[in-house]
């Protein structure tokens, strides 16, 4: 008998020691009993599209165009197409260097990143340059990138928040380096504590590690809180004085479901602060087309921004982005109609708007516009589980998730023992099995010891929002009482 | 109290350090929960004058070379070691001058830069085939299907094409994240177009969607390479994709030189030769990456090769990385493209014999979808856990695009014999296939008659790779620039004819050979006035240096 090839035992330890809750056993069996013809509710990913939401109607309508470049010379094609969105797919075909069958730059067609850099500018109000700003295959591919030529080895330490989106986690330590967690404070809605921060580096570098980045997530996935302008300069200030670079995950920066605190850029508070520090810091900034009220997962389209990056190390990003040849060109003319809709007076501009609904708008509160609708089901969710026994939950300021805290009665912990599972990963296989509710645990995340969670998106349509709720209390309730015993479910 | 805490951490990291890995679910989290002690009431906080002594303690190793975190020398020495020639210097010094032949059109021999670094057709003037656009177009913008209009706009089948797959995408949303191996329907699609293609049975469940070919590429190599004690074993000349991927994932190329005497031949004796001494150095030789059709050499092999090949793997335990995104593209009557699964089935090899990889791209064939991003592998012959190791690091990605995806399972199903497309499709494929054979064949014999140039001939995929005998004072001059004497070759065709080609050096080469690659893409009106300049520069760069 030969040597077998690829044995488990010989795989790359990084890759076995990588997470990703997110697709994890779950969502695995949420697949399977999906299979077997149960109904199941996929709560677990952040897929709006895949729980009903409509596309908006102008990008598809250009991208389309763009797909088949022959209609446009078709004199029937006004029948079907608006003249705004024929001129619109004119103007991207004419940014390609041929259509969307060719390979790009590697960074991204310059006339889409030129686009991108006028957005960035006028949402912040300082200038932007499209020669820092690369296209890519969704953000989570840009992120993997930077860390990939940030980590060297497992001296290489990123500071990540904990509860964290577990595309960090995973990435670290696919790529070798070492995850140096800082907690946000729950008991403050998911607060961000410069003091843990500083903490978090002492403890990381009394190991011999180097801390090289920080990574936030604002608005947090997933936890939902929002970080102030104090908060982020505070924030700032701390990556100047550690020397860190700090990537700043901002793809949900369209998903903010209050006024106290509105979405505010890491650059813009940086440029903000003059120098010398908007000069230092080392700052990349990610974004999507896969949220916001667009959520456009299944287009895999992103892009990340970089500030105070030396030449010579964007060069080499470049080669990394290289040898991936090039970003999907249909995501990058979404990525070009993002940043630039359409404007007051163009034809489609009020469908657009009506599909869309912008956060400030009262006048269309009673619309079915998405974000209000998001933001009344952040509401829902948040008060459905803080009326559940022994659940707690903070609102969901902004992203699209909610993150329960599941007070888990002693009994249901040695129940989960015996069944060899992680407590919150029991508890949500039988909310899964009872219910159809797929959800991550959130041990996926990251959690304090001793505390658990489970994550749900608040995606579901606000009509079935309701009965889902119902049926996810009425799950609770009575494991609670299953594993209840009659004094003091928790000490925590 | 601080020293404890940190003292405390510090075991636990050791502790986690040097636990054996285990195939346990939550090692990695476990990590996160340790580093801090358990009860947020009792965790103390540290005082700022606590922490700023640690901190300029501890700060040293950052702030050694730059008061910047991420500068050229702080970056993974991975990145800095990995190189891309396809898209390096030259196509940088060719975009330069393209800018500047906007505004300075006299001061060049020529009016525009042709692009034969990458096998990019449709930036070259290749069009899409129309069948494909109209489902994808279909799909982008649904709403187009409930419209009377659109019937007089699209062929009947594309319509109920793009009905048949949005029938198989959960909710009809082309928005929506996917399966992370992609769609199953059409995992379904290309299983049958797989089985159809090869008459041996494929598993939807084996296919992984990728974002073209190389994101698959880039997965295996992250699974087999730990170190640079592991190797994969690479054709020299090869697509650097190859070397970078190995290069950026810490691992060993392990080089076998393919015969350019032979047509390109790869000889069973070199490929132990070189594993033999890979051995003998303490590398470990984890796969055999073969390119077939050949990237940038352009030979098909045989299928008794193959066989070869695959006893070869079998017997020394190697996976097969089989790139096979050329299988469209072969133009020459005596030969014919087969995969290396239908010859490892052929022989008698099942799951449980030879570990094979098949990687397959959108890119190139003759539909050349290079923007869409789309491909896929399958994956055979793998036990189910390190299946799901491999299902993992896909799902950190979400998914591959799903337009890619459509059109993957497009490119495996196209239309058939009575369909309303049938017809035009066939004209378009044999068209653009026709085509390239017709160029492949000019360009090599125009190459053949310059003076010290020989070149094989393309049997497939869309290179020609000609090998040029430098003369001393060329070598001599390429040294005194400080450039690989190929690199000053290509640098000279550039800046004399505009034309855009990817030295030798960039693929690797036997030593002391010179070659450049020379995609066969431009349009064929733009083939004879390619040829002329290119005969005409290099009888002046003879002229030059000439020994």
């Amino acid at each position: 008998m030969s040597l077998k090839a690829l044995d488990y035992e010989t795989l790359n330890e990084n890759v076995k020691n990588c997470q990703y809750a997110v697709r994890g056993e779950l969502y695995l069996r949420a697949s399977e009993l999906q299979k077997e013809g149960k109904k199941i509710i996929f709560t677990n990913v952040g897929n709006p599209h895949a729980l009903g939401q409509k596309p908006l109607t102008f990008p598809r309508q250009v991208v389309a165009l763009c797909q088949a470049p022959f209609l446009l010379d078709n004199p029937n094609v006004g029948m079907i197409f608006p003249a705004d969105a024929i001129a619109r797919a004119k103007h991207y075909l004419s940014l390609t260097s041929g259509g969307l069958g060719a390979y790009s730059d590697s960074r991204g067609l310059p006339g889409v990143r030129k686009e991108v850099a006028e957005f960035i500018q006028r949402r912040d109000g300082y200038p932007s340059d499209p020669e820092l700003i690369f296209l890519t295959d969704g953000a989570s591919k840009g992120v993997m990138q930077i860390l990939n030529c940030i980590i060297r080895d497992q001296k290489d330490g990123i500071l990540v928040p904990v509860p964290q989106y577990p595309l960090y986690s995973a990435t670290i330590s696919l790529l070798g380096g070492t995850l140096v967690p800082y907690y946000l404070e729950e008991t403050d809605n998911w607060g961000l504590d410069v003091n843990n921060l500083r903490q978090s580096v002492a403890q990381a570098r009394s190991q011999g590690i180097t801390v090289r980045a920080m990574v936030i997530i604002n608005p947090g996935n997933p936890t939902g809180q929002c970080l102030s302008e104090a908060n982020l300069r505070e924030i700032l200030k701390f990556c100047c004085d550690e020397r860190l670079v700090l990537l700043g995950d901002e793809v949900y920066q369209q998903n903010i479901y209050q006024d106290e605190r509105p979405f505010i850029s890491s650059k813009k508070v940086l440029m903000d602060m003059g120098e010398p520090l908007s000069k230092e810091v080392q700052l990349i900034s990610f974004h999507t087309v896969s949220k916001g009220y667009w959520g456009e997962c299944g287009q895999r389209g992103g892009y990340f921004e970089m500030t105070n990056i030396p030449p010579r190390t964007v060069e080499e990003i470049y080669k990394v982005a290289s040898i991936a040849l090039s970003p999907n060109v249909s995501a990058q003319i979404f990525m070009g109609l993002m940043v630039s809709p359409p404007k007051p007076g163009d034809i489609s501009y009020d469908q657009f708007v009506r599909e869309r609904i912008k956060i400030s708008q009262k006048r269309y509160f009673n619309s079915k516009g998405i974000l209000e609708s998001l933001r009344r089901r952040a509401r829902i969710m948040t008060d459905g589980f803080n009326s559940c026994k022994n659940l707690v939950c903070n609102f969901t300021e902004g992203a699209m998730y909610s993150f329960p805290q599941i007070k888990l009665p002693p009994k249901a912990i040695q129940a989960a023992k015996q069944a060899g599972k992680v407590p919150d990963v029991f508890y949500c296989l039988k909310l899964l099995e009872a219910t159809g509710i797929s959800t991550v645990p959130g041990s996926g995340f990251g959690q304090k010891e001793g505390v658990f969670h489970l994550r749900t998106t608040i995606l579901p349509a606000e009509e079935e929002m309701p009965e889902i709720m119902e049926s996810f209390k009425k799950f609770n309730d009575e494991f609670m009482f299953q594993y209840g015993d009659n004094f003091g479910y928790s000490r925590m | 109290m601080r020293r404890f805490v940190i003292g405390q951490a510090k075991n636990l990291i050791d502790q986690t350090r040097r636990r054996p890995p285990q195939p346990h679910h939550h090692n990695n989290l476990r990590l996160l929960s340790l580093l801090r002690p358990p009860a947020s009431d009792t965790t103390p906080v540290s005082s700022p004058r606590l922490f700023s002594s640690s901190s300029s303690d501890m700060s040293g190793s950052d702030s050694s070379t730059s008061s910047l975190p991420v500068t050229l020398d702080s970056i993974n020495p991975k990145v800095l070691k990995c190189e891309y020639a396809v898209r390096g210097e030259i196509v940088s010094i060719a975009q330069r001058l393209q800018d500047d032949l906007k505004t300075n059109k006299d001061a060049y021999p020529f009016d525009e830069i042709i692009y034969c670094n990458i096998g990019n057709p449709q930036s070259l003037g290749q069009q899409p085939i129309t069948f494909f656009r109209e489902v994808l177009a279909l799909c982008s913008h649904t709403a187009l299907l409930d419209e009377s209009a659109t019937h007089g706009l699209f062929s009947s089948d594309s319509i109920d094409r793009a009905w048949k797959i949005l029938d198989q995408i959960p909710g009809k949303a082309t928005g929506a994240y996917s399966h992370s191996q992609g769609i199953k329907g059409l995992r379904d699609a290309i299983a049958a177009g797989i089985e159809a293609r090869d008459g041996f049975p494929a598993d939807p469940n084996d296919i992984f969607m990728t974002d073209g070919a190389s994101p698959g590429v880039h997965m295996m190599m992250q699974l087999l390479i730990s170190s640079e004690k592991d190797g994969i074993l690479c054709p020299i000349p090869q697509y650097p994709l190859y070397s970078a991927s190995i290069a950026l994932h810490g691992g060993s190329l392990v080089p076998y030189y393919l015969d350019e005497a032979s047509g390109w031949g790869l000889e069973i004796s070199e490929l132990k030769k070189q594993l033999e001494d890979a051995k003998s150095k303490g590398i470990t030789v984890r796969a055999l990456a073969v390119i077939n059709p050949g990237n940038p050499t352009g030979q098909v092999l045989s299928e008794e090769n193959q066989r070869d090949i695959v006893d070869f793997c079998k017997k020394e335990g190697l996976v097969l990385l089989a790139d096979e995104v050329y299988q469209e593209n072969v133009y020459v009557p005596d030969k014919k493209f087969h995969s290396f699964k239908k010859v490892a089935r052929s022989m008698g090899y099942g799951e449980k014999d030879i570990s094979l990889v098949s990687f397959q791209s959108i890119s190139k064939g003759y539909y050349g979808e290079c923007g869409k991003r789309g491909g896929y592998m399958e994956v055979t012959g793998f036990t189910s856990d390190v299946r799901e190791q491999i299902y993992k690091v896909a799902s950190v990605n979400l998914c591959s695009n799903i337009s890619g995806q459509i059109l993957a399972s497009l490119v495996m199903s196209p239309p058939k014999p009575g369909d309303d497309s049938y017809d035009s499709y066939i004209a378009e494929k044999e068209g653009i296939l026709s085509s390239l054979a017709t160029r492949a064949k000019t360009l090599e014999e125009a190459l053949n008659k310059l003076e010290g140039v020989t070149c094989n001939r393309a049997e497939g995929a869309m290179y020609l790779f000609p090998c040029i005998n430098l003369p001393q004072k060329a070598i001599a001059a390429a040294e005194a620039a400080k450039t690989a004497p190929d690199a000053f070759y290509c640098k000279r065709l550039l800046n004399a004819t505009g034309i855009v080609v990817v030295p030798g050096s960039g693929f690797r080469q036997v030593p002391g050979t010179w070659h450049f690659r020379c995609t066969i893409l431009p349009q064929e009106d733009k083939i004879p006035a390619i040829v002329n300049r290119l005969t005409e520069f290099h009888k002046s760069f003879m002229n030059e240096f000439r020994d």
